[in-house]
């Protein structure tokens, strides 16, 4: 299996805290816009037209936001599970906290990870700081990622769990602005 | 799905243009027409083998709050609880997983408060603890899966 790596700007660690200011226009489009985009030849002409600017000033805006990362990417998002990735794991990881943010950045730029985040621990029961989700076809393939991570964490990872869906139970796109 | 989808999917999972006629440029690109490029691209939604297509936002830098939460259900009353959490507009995924950590809820609200609001209120109703996991730091968010 090979993975083509995503080249987004999101790829480093976020700047944690500050938020952008977004106006009512921002919102408009952002509203418009969050459950899709629409499939029609021209489609900012049309969210343009709905909110009473210009074309140019929805792409205008929208490059804007996505130039601070409120739009991470506008791209397709497939859908796990139909192309034959049923196997996603969480992979936990119990990691020095003051090596974890080095660590972090090298398990996230992994290409079969999809999302890598330090998060507390809850001692004694929960010891593990770094999550990484992993997706594969079977969970024979997700153990070799599994390792790949070990491997590259050496005597840093002093212990590791692998928790595997086995029910969705609720998916629901989140509304942003509603 | 055929190599024309595979092709189609590989290329939109890497990015869509801003200009204003963002279809037929993309299917230029690909040796296709722009109706083409329409018509195959909304199958593969209908179909769910695309889950959606546009931009993605950052909900937490427009000032959203989010976290991942966590409780262990005793099996008995997994479903019982899993309709309790999944009843809340807040809680946007709700996944079962095997580890005595058996639940693990996505949360997302307008603020950070809001977080802790439900989640007490969830507890409350389910009578179990809930262990809050926001992020305290994020190194990466995205994946594109060849096809």
């Amino acid at each position: 299996m090979s993975f083509v790596m995503a080249t987004s700007p999101v790829k480093q660690a976020s700047e944690s805290g500050h938020n952008i200011h977004l106006d009512d226009i921002d919102r408009k489009i952002i509203q418009a816009t969050q459950s899709g985009l629409a499939l029609v030849s021209r489609p900012y002409d049309d969210i343009a037209k709905d909110i009473g600017i210009s074309a140019d000033e929805v792409i205008m805006r929208m490059h804007n936001m996505q130039q601070y990362g409120i739009i991470r990417r506008i791209a397709a998002v497939p859908n796990h599970y139909a192309l034959g990735y049923k196997a996603n794991a969480m992979t936990v990881w119990d990691v020095p906290d003051d090596r974890i943010d080095e660590l972090g950045k090298r398990v996230g730029a992994l290409e079969f990870v999809s999302h890598c985040y330090h998060r507390p621990r809850y001692l004694p029961g929960w010891r593990y700081n770094l999550f990484a989700m992993v997706h594969a076809h079977t969970r024979e393939e997700a153990l070799e990622l599994v390792s790949r991570i070990a491997g590259l964490l050496g005597e840093d990872c002093r212990g590791h769990d692998v928790l595997f869906s086995t029910r969705i139970l609720k998916k629901t796109g989140m509304r942003l602005i509603s | 799905m055929d190599e024309l989808d595979r092709k189609i999917i590989n290329v939109l999972q890497s990015g869509f243009p801003l200009s204003r006629e963002p279809y037929a440029e993309v299917a230029a690109q690909m040796g296709i027409t722009e109706t083409e490029l329409i018509t195959r691209l909304q199958c593969l939604l209908d179909n769910k083998t695309l889950s959606r297509f546009g931009p993605m936002y950052d909900a937490q830098k427009m000032g959203g709050s989010f976290s991942l939460v966590a409780i262990k259900v005793p099996e008995e009353d997994f479903d019982a609880v899993a309709e309790v959490v999944n009843s809340y507009s807040e809680v946007a995924h709700n996944y079962q997983r095997d580890h005595k950590f058996n639940m693990w809820y996505v949360i997302a609200t307008e603020t950070p408060g809001q977080i802790a609001e439900v989640n007490r209120e969830i507890e409350q109703r389910i009578g179990l603890k809930v262990f809050n996991f926001p992020k305290l730091a994020e190194y990466f968010v995205g994946l594109q899966l060849p096809v």
